[in-house]
């Protein structure tokens, strides 16, 4: 257990340098690590809960997703039937299904192929499940029922939820903050992380909103009084102003013409009035269709709507041909520049509501981190005056395979680009426990050995081999749990059982050869006539 | 200079004979810890019931905690604690899950913005919806539960079932105890609970595989001795790094626990207890008698008899 061949205690020497090595970019100002090649600029990454930031978790909606598909077919069961000049009766959604009665019996195999055609394979083309977006069932007396299946359901909350991602990301990226992290989590849910924020208000405004923006006509027709009591006409909504106080305005369900035809948004100032303003420009089908719009309705008033609120309902002086025009609504500066990010990272095909947050402010983080330097230095020199009163000499090669044990750890965590958290940091805390207990293990064993009437070259060598059997054992136990709890945790919890995980593999490693190496090396060197401890 | 013996050498406690006395306290002490859980209940923080924890600090002198309770308490959200957190001037505000979904979460942290006003520093918010807290708990128990199940097939294949049986008995023993400390103290039950049962449960096993791996080497070596005076030779052996090993600890806890701030002193409270108290006592008072009626080492003349 003693006999070292030169080319193995150099491999494990170099070994443990190389990893302590990457941990050397934590301790360099940024500046001067910038210069380095990219592997070498590896480093921890503190967690949010100890540099502040937010922690956003947005679930996409599918009862609106799903809401959205099933009005959609109906709306397609329309066109197709009427494109077939097939007459029916009873069009109506009822849960996921659509029913429609085909009045007359001569056109309703007609009806019926026209509907099939509706159901499109899941999946693209290589998909070969063979699962369609529909099911169409015929049943007696001409009713035909197409039920929307599950399969189809799921992959419009996966194709919204990639959309949403990318719309989200562009929203973020607008706040110009460092590191944003957008990620996937599930099948219908989004997390944000966003460090170094002050207030997330702001960043869960832009979140939060939707973003569907619609041009629509105001219904001069009907007064809106008459409208509130009930008298509103079927193609007409009552939608109210975003300003207080809460307008409301009586808005034609027809969109002229929608958000996503807009190709640019920049928040400015008006020129006569210097109000806050954001300006817009159409592409080419939607500078079309608003230019034939206002040529149609000068003198008419008009409703931008975001959100089914209505931001403001100007009146149409003259016909818009350019294709770019401007909205003005009591706008401040930040909510302006707000809206014109909306408008330009686009709508989220679905609402997303916010389920989790957790947020640290800078100062709570700061105070964190020096707690967690406080308490780590106290609790190694606590451990270290304790080792080399136990066991003298030894006590003070422990302390050294330790320090390079917690020198390791923070190595492979910068290799690895781990994030580190508070409770990251106790888990380090208590590595240093558990390496401490397996120098305790080899050392006790180690007296044993010699109290059994070995000789002290002789103990040292059957204290190692036996003990370290034992530490094997007991850190596999360890380490199963450290890597349940990465399994199941998330956030903090993760950040703990990282960094016990990696202390337990750098206790192992540093057990089996470099604790074994030093005392190997110093019996080498001092012949020693009995055992120090 | 001479060294610090904590556990003289050739200890003989018989450690054995206190299972009379260890196993009925045990035994009453599980009992009372399952009664106060159901009786007396955990804390639950925001992660398993919902709701909002907001951190805030008085920007200047100290935090006016009657003022805000009363500024928070006309808002209408239900159940507002407040509570004295670190420092005079910090305040921790837990508000009880609102009722109406997700969004209203959200709404009641701008109410609560609205009537603390620029006085005070967000210092943390976090706000949990009812979705997400439902998922975190069976997460955090079926994590538990996965770990015992793990470590016991692992120490099954490594020892006998005898031992992995004992072991898990043990175990269970910690995270009865350690929720009844949890009951007692009504420290939050949180995420971070959850890590300090599963890092208690890893330190405890540690502690009895040690013994465990003692007492299978004795068995070995010692064919004839009776099983009471093995598995107190073995604990006996093994005292002296248990004390040191558990010195340590503790030193690397108590300085978390002194200097580690609010933020994880319940989580290092936890442990203390859970590592330092019960865990040792476990490995040396449960573990190791049980596997005398656990049936360890019975038959081992026969195998040897056989095997030659």
């Amino acid at each position: 257990m003693l006999y070292f061949t030169r080319w193995k205690a150099a491999a494990i020497v170099l070994t443990a340098l190389f990893v302590c090595l990457f941990a050397v970019p934590n301790f360099l100002p940024d500046k001067m690590v910038a210069s380095w090649p990219k592997w070498a600029q590896r480093h921890v990454v503190l967690g949010l809960d100890l540099q502040g930031g937010s922690h956003i978790l947005l679930e996409v909606d599918t009862k609106t997703v799903r809401k959205d598909m099933i009005e959609t077919l109906r709306d397609d069961v329309r066109r197709v039937l009427r494109d077939a000049r097939v007459g029916y009766t009873g069009l109506a959604v009822r849960g996921t299904t659509v029913e429609v009665r085909i009045r007359e019996a001569a056109s309703y195999d007609t009806a019926l192929t026209k509907l099939r055609e509706l159901s499109l394979p899941l999946g693209g083309i290589l998909g070969g499940s063979g699962q369609r977006s529909l099911d169409v069932s015929n049943e007696a007396d001409g009713l035909i029922r197409l039920t929307q299946t599950d399969p189809a359901v799921i992959e419009r909350v996966r194709q919204s939820l990639e959309q949403s991602i990318q719309i989200i990301e562009r929203r973020v990226n607008e706040l110009g903050t460092v590191e944003p992290l957008i990620q996937r989590q599930g099948t219908d849910r989004i997390l944000v992380q966003v460090p170094g924020l002050q207030d997330p208000t702001r960043l869960k405004q832009l979140l939060g909103k939707t973003a569907k923006l619609d041009f629509r006509m105001v219904d001069t027709g009907t007064s809106v009084e008459a409208a509130l009591q009930g008298r509103a006409p079927p193609e007409d909504e009552i939608l109210y102003s975003t300003s207080q106080p809460k307008t409301p305005y009586l808005v034609e369900r027809r969109v002229l013409v929608s958000g996503g035809e807009l190709t640019d948004a920049q928040p400015g100032f008006d020129q006569r009035t210097s109000e806050p303003i954001v300006s817009f420009r159409f592409n080419t089908s939607g500078a079309r269709k608003f230019a034939q719009v206002t040529q149609e309705n000068v003198g008419k008033p008009f409703a931008i709507v975001l959100d089914n609120e209505v931001i403001s309902a100007p009146v149409i002086r003259e016909p818009i041909l350019a294709g770019s025009g401007q909205i003005s609504g009591s706008f401040t500066v930040q909510s302006a520049n707000d809206l014109s990010i909306l408008l330009r990272a686009g709508a989220l095909p679905a609402p997303l509501t916010i389920i989790e947050e957790r947020t640290v402010g800078p100062g709570l983080g700061a105070d964190s981190i020096a707690k967690g330097k406080i308490s780590s230095y106290v609790g190694a020199a606590m451990v270290i005056i304790f080792m080399i009163m136990t066991y003298g000499l030894f006590g003070v090669f422990a302390n050294i395979a330790v320090a390079i044990n917690v020198a390791m750890i923070f190595g492979v965590l910068s290799l690895l680009n781990a994030t580190l958290t508070l409770p990251g940091i106790a888990g380090i805390v208590l590595t240093v426990g558990i390496a401490v207990d397996s120098n305790v293990l080899i050392y006790e064993r180690i007296r044993e050995e010699v109290r059994g009437g070995r000789t002290p070259i002789n103990a040292i060598d059957a204290g190692f081999s036996r003990a370290l059997a034992t530490i094997l054992d007991s850190n596999i136990t360890t380490f199963i749990a450290a890597a349940v709890l990465f399994y199941i945790g998330t956030g903090p919890v993760r950040g703990f059982a990282v960094t016990l995980g990696i202390g337990i593999i750098t206790t192992v490693f540093t057990a089996f050869t470099l604790t074994r190496l030093i005392v190997a090396y110093w019996v080498w060197w001092r012949r020693p006539q009995r055992v120090p401890i | 200079m001479r060294l610090l013996r904590i556990v003289p050498d050739d200890t003989k406690f018989d450690f054995m004979r206190f299972r009379r006395i260890s196993f009925p306290i045990s035994a009453l002490m599980s009992i009372l810890a399952i009664s106060l859980y159901f009786f007396h209940g955990l804390n639950f923080g925001i992660d398993f019931k919902g709701g909002t924890l907001i951190e805030v600090q008085a920007k200047s002198g100290d935090a006016d905690l009657s003022k805000m309770r009363s500024s928070l308490g006309a808002l209408g959200l239900g159940e507002v604690q407040l509570q004295q957190f670190g420092g005079p001037s910090d305040v921790l505000i837990r508000i009880a899950e609102q009722p109406g979904g997700e969004a209203a979460q959200q709404d009641a942290v701008g109410k609560v913005r609205t009537a603390l006003g620029d006085g005070v520093d967000y210092r943390r918010v976090e706000v949990v919806g009812p979705r997400v807290s439902g998922e975190l708990l069976s997460y955090g128990v079926v994590g538990l539960g996965l770990a015992i199940l793990c470590i016991l097939v692992y120490l099954w294949f490594r020892f006998e079932w005898q031992f992995a049986l004992g072991a898990m008995i043990a175990n269970v023993h910690d995270i009865v105890l350690t929720i009844g400390f949890m009951s007692v103290t009504q420290v939050d039950f949180d995420l971070t609970s959850i890590a300090a049962l599963l890092t208690i449960l890893g330190y405890s096993l540690n502690d009895t595989v040690v013994i465990y791996d003692r007492i299978r080497e004795m068995l070995r070596r010692y064919k004839k001795m009776p099983m009471p005076d093995l598995l107190n030779a073995s604990v006996n052996q093994t005292l002296s790094r248990s004390v040191i090993t558990h010195v340590t600890v503790s030193l690397a806890l108590l300085a978390l626990l002194l200097f580690g701030g609010q933020a994880i002193h319940s989580f290092t409270a936890t442990m203390m207890f859970g590592v330092v108290l019960v865990g040792t006592y476990t490995s040396v008072f449960i573990a190791s008698p049980i596997l005398i009626y656990l049936g360890v080492g019975t038959g081992r003349d026969a195998m040897t008899k056989s095997g030659k």
